[in-house]
């Protein structure tokens, strides 16, 4: 197992070269002089142009400018947004957990789910329920997260007045947001229903964010059921005089879970992108946001560094997966 | 012991904002995040409304609701005869406010107003690199040739030594980057190793006291209780931040916050019809427009320039693009500026008429170039939009258009040049309010080859803009700026099309919100019923 871990830690140092060189190139590409678009329509002399170049580095060699980046990078440090002039790492730890709570929960949300529906549908191929699960599941999957979101506060925020309409909590409660988790310092501000104001805020957005892994997964769960469902062994099982429950969540399930894994897997990288929308629409403040607004900015430091940053975090999820596989099935570890 | 005295800070600030919460909270839903609070450090209006606004005073001040200035720090002030020298008159008893690392020992005074300056012109100053400081708009305004010397009198008495006459100044003063900081914070924060702390948590003199930021999601204050000037009518102000317009709207109505920015303009005729919110509108300070390039022919002609302006069907320009969010422009400054002339008569919308005046230029089978802009702008929302209805417009008097377009940054830097082919679709947004900013920056013999995208250089009207920029008397000054809109109008180097109507969106309960000309958002005179 520990050879097996390791061989995948290995795997991890050309993607981060990769990935640190595609970061700084990604931004680089776009068109458009960052300084220039900084002035707009009131301009700036070539004179000032000049000065304010060589105060951002643009005027080195682009390998020059890489390799400082490299450097710093290696040293953890990011250098400091053009715009809020702080460290890029310092922003993305302070909103890195307001992504992450949102996306846990949306998650939780989509396997707690899609698990047990795949499940049903599975069990009960070609019937009714199968069939309003999987049509309602191509719905889900193809929804506009932008028009879906705004549906759900239209009718649960506006109409029936059930949830907050966005934020994280409401303005009332004030407490320093220690951790950057607000179910957690909700809960230990002590505060008398800020936890509540603080769950009530997640839904929605949990809503949009799982919709998408939500119908991946039941979708996923199902197929992957229907091809173990079909295999001997199961047939066996039924033989045998085993209770249906039992076959289908001990000696089905299990086998059919590889699959669903990765597909759980991939789903951090929509996950990732759905953040962008929902945490536009619902006023979270999380990475997503961030880094479209320093895209537009042309921020480089924050698109490379929130990158960079982002695309270690997916490269531990995928290492987490392939460990979890290898739990799972030990056929795998031991190729 | 630290621990404890950051538990009893965070205590107090606690039962602090409990209790202003439910008493007096005004919560503002605002379209993005400041990107810090140092005003002199950025040019967005989002940072503004979250700094200079609530938490600063400059030396003089706009009166909300329009483009004049009246006194702020400084009580009073006079000008030279030669205009070379303003003095400032400061006010005494001003406090700062203050915060967990800093209590001020003293009153506002002229080191405060010397070191604001200062830190922003002198490379010297410790505070010039602080923060990657780029100070846009003192150098925008050149304020770098501008300013000669600044001199401290006497406590209570500044002046500033200017190396040429210019008007404009006193505007310039009450501008957003003129906000007046406080150096005894500056030092202690330079002496505490964080000097970036004076754009983290701001100490001014203003309204509001700044007491947190959540990146992203809330901004808070609290009232400032030893204000100078009118105190505040609430005793707490929240900037709730909602990127997504709709957004902002629904919660608008659920109760969520008070006063919303920027509603979509499809949502306005919703809105003037919904009972539990408040319109209001204003035009902005700014002007679309379309620059012909004065010095290529036939566009050289004033005659062919205003056969092409009636060509135009402007209305249907405010109907589409602006989608009603709009009004038509017929000079080159908004209406909410001073010296506005209400003589001009607008070119008329006549397509046969143009098809006349173009034949007896001599002009036939002419084709030209617009350019349409590549990003939104109050000013114009839509850039190719407005491309296609005059593409179709001018096709109805024979003239073919073709339609250009370049990235934001490439676009600004040819669009500058003086053989540039083609009518550049542009925009201006106002900063301080003075007619100059407008007629001197976008149509002066110095500007072209640069904001001048008419390339228009013209020897009357930059006579009469020249003299209005040396004169301090406003009744003069608007005198000189109603001939050069006249002569503006006359000669035609641009198409004026629209300034744009902004609209804002209130709660019933709001009182005393006033639309601000300049564009910020300001809660001091703001109650709720």
């Amino acid at each position: 197992m520990l050879k097996y871990f390791a061989s995948r830690l290995l795997t991890f140092i050309p993607t981060f070269i990769g990935v640190t060189l595609i970061s700084f190139a990604f931004i680089r590409l776009l068109p458009g002089d960052p300084i220039i678009v900084m002035a707009g329509e009131r301009g700036m002399s070539p004179e000032r142009h000049a000065e304010l170049t060589a105060q951002f580095g643009f005027d080195q060699p682009m390998y020059i400018q890489f390799w400082n980046y490299l450097t710093g990078v290696l040293h953890g440090d990011l250098g400091n947004s053009f715009v809020t002039k702080k460290p890029v790492w310092d922003e993305f730890f302070a909103l890195f957990p307001a992504t992450l709570e949102l996306s846990i929960c949306a998650m939780i949300f989509a396997v707690a789910l899609g698990l047990p529906a795949g499940v049903i549908a599975a069990v009960n191929r070609g019937k009714f329920f199968d069939r309003t699960l999987m049509s309602t599941a191509l719905i889900g999957y193809s929804m506009p997260i932008f028009w879906w979101a705004l549906l759900l506060i239209i009718v649960f925020s506006g109409i029936l007045k059930w949830t907050p309409v966005s934020g994280r909590i409401d303005l009332i409660y004030y407490f320093p947001n220690a951790s950057g988790f607000m179910i957690y310092d909700a809960l230990m501000s002590g505060q008398s229903g800020a936890l509540w104001s603080a769950i009530r805020h997640l839904i929605l957005p949990t809503i949009v964010l799982g919709t998408i892994p939500l119908a991946v997964i039941a979708r996923q769960t199902r197929s992957a059921m229907l091809e173990v469902l079909g295999e001997d062994y199961i047939r066996t099982a039924r033989a045998k005089g085993m209770s249906p429950a039992r076959v289908n969540a001990v000696h089905a399930l299990r086998n059919a879970l590889i699959p669903v894994i990765t597909v759980i897997g991939l789903s951090v990288g929509t996950l990732l992108a759905g953040a962008i929308l929902t945490e536009t629409i619902f006023s979270w403040p999380g990475i997503g946001k961030w880094m479209v607004d320093s895209i537009f900015r042309r921020d480089y430091p924050v698109v490379q560094g929130g990158l960079l940053l982002i695309a270690v975090m997916v490269m531990i999820v995928n290492l987490t997966v392939d460990v979890l596989y290898g739990i799972i099935n030990p056929k795998i570890r031991k190729r | 012991m630290l621990l404890k005295a950051k538990l009893l800070g965070m205590a107090a600030a606690m039962a602090l904002s409990a209790g202003a919460a439910h008493a007096q909270a005004l919560v503002y839903c605002s379209e993005g995040s400041p990107e810090g609070f140092d005003p002199a450090l950025y040019t967005a209006g989002t940072t503004f409304d979250a700094s200079s606004h609530p938490v600063y005073n400059q030396l003089v001040e706009f009166k909300v609701g329009t483009t004049e200035t009246q006194p702020g720090l400084a009580e009073s002030y006079e000008v030279s005869e030669d205009g070379l020298k303003v003095t400032f008159h400061l006010r005494q008893g001003v406090k700062f406010h203050s915060n967990d690392q800093f209590t001020p020992t003293r009153d506002f005074n002229a080191d405060d107003v010397i070191f604001t300056f200062d830190r922003q012109g002198n490379p010297e100053n410790p505070y010039n690199q602080v923060s990657g400081g780029t100070w846009e708009y003192y150098t925008g305004m050149s304020m770098p040739e501008l300013i000669k010397s600044m001199e401290k009198v006497d406590d209570y008495t500044v002046v500033f030594h200017l190396n040429r006459p210019e008007a404009p100044f006193i505007a310039n003063m009450a501008m957003d980057f003129a906000s007046i900081v406080s150096k005894e914070y500056a030092d202690a924060m330079l002496a505490a190793g964080t000097p970036e702390m004076l754009n983290q948590a701001p100490i001014g003199t203003g309204p509001f006291v700044f007491q947190a930021y959540q990146k992203d999601a809330v901004v808070r204050y609290v009232r400032n209780g030893a204000y100078w000037g009118e105190p505040a009518k609430v005793e707490a102000l929240i900037f709730a931040i909602t990127p997504d317009a709709s957004v902002r709207y629904q919660k608008l109505q659920a109760g969520e916050c008070h006063v919303m920015a920027y509603p979509n303009p499809a949502d306005i005729e919703a809105m003037k019809s919904d009972e539990g919110v408040k319109v209001l509108e204003q035009e902005g300070l700014n002007v679309g427009y379309l620059a012909y390039n004065t010095q290529v022919a036939p566009f050289d002609k004033p005659e062919v320039r205003k056969a092409l302006n009636m060509a135009i069907d402007k209305q249907a320009i405010i109907d589409v693009v602006f989608q009603g969010s709009g009004q038509i422009a017929k000079n080159p400054i908004p209406p909410t500026m001073w010296s506005y002339s209400d003589a001009t008569v607008d070119d008329a919308y006549d397509p046969e008429a143009a098809k006349k005046m173009l034949a007896d230029a001599g002009v036939s089978d002419l084709s030209m170039k617009i350019w349409a802009m590549p990003v939104q702008r109050p000013y114009n929302p839509n850039a190719r939009r407005m491309a296609e209805l005059m593409q179709s417009d001018f096709a109805k008097v024979g003239v073919n258009v073709e339609i250009v377009s370049y990235e934001w940054g490439e676009y600004l830097e040819r669009s500058k040049d003086t053989a540039r082919d083609g009518a550049v679709l542009l925009g201006w947004t106002g900063d301080n309010g003075d007619p100059d900013n407008f007629l001197a920056v976008l149509l002066g013999c110095d500007a072209v080859g640069g904001s001048n995208r008419a390339q228009w250089c013209n020897e009357d009207f930059d006579k009469v803009v020249k003299a209005a920029k040396v004169t301090s008397d406003q009744a003069e000054r608007t005198k000189l700026y109603e001939e050069a809109q006249a002569i503006f109008k006359d000669q035609a180097p641009w198409a004026t099309i629209a300034h744009s109507v902004v609209f804002m969106v209130t709660r019933p309960e709001v009182d005393g919100y006033v639309v601000h000309p300049l564009g910020g958002h300001i809660f001091n005179q703001v109650g709720l019923k």
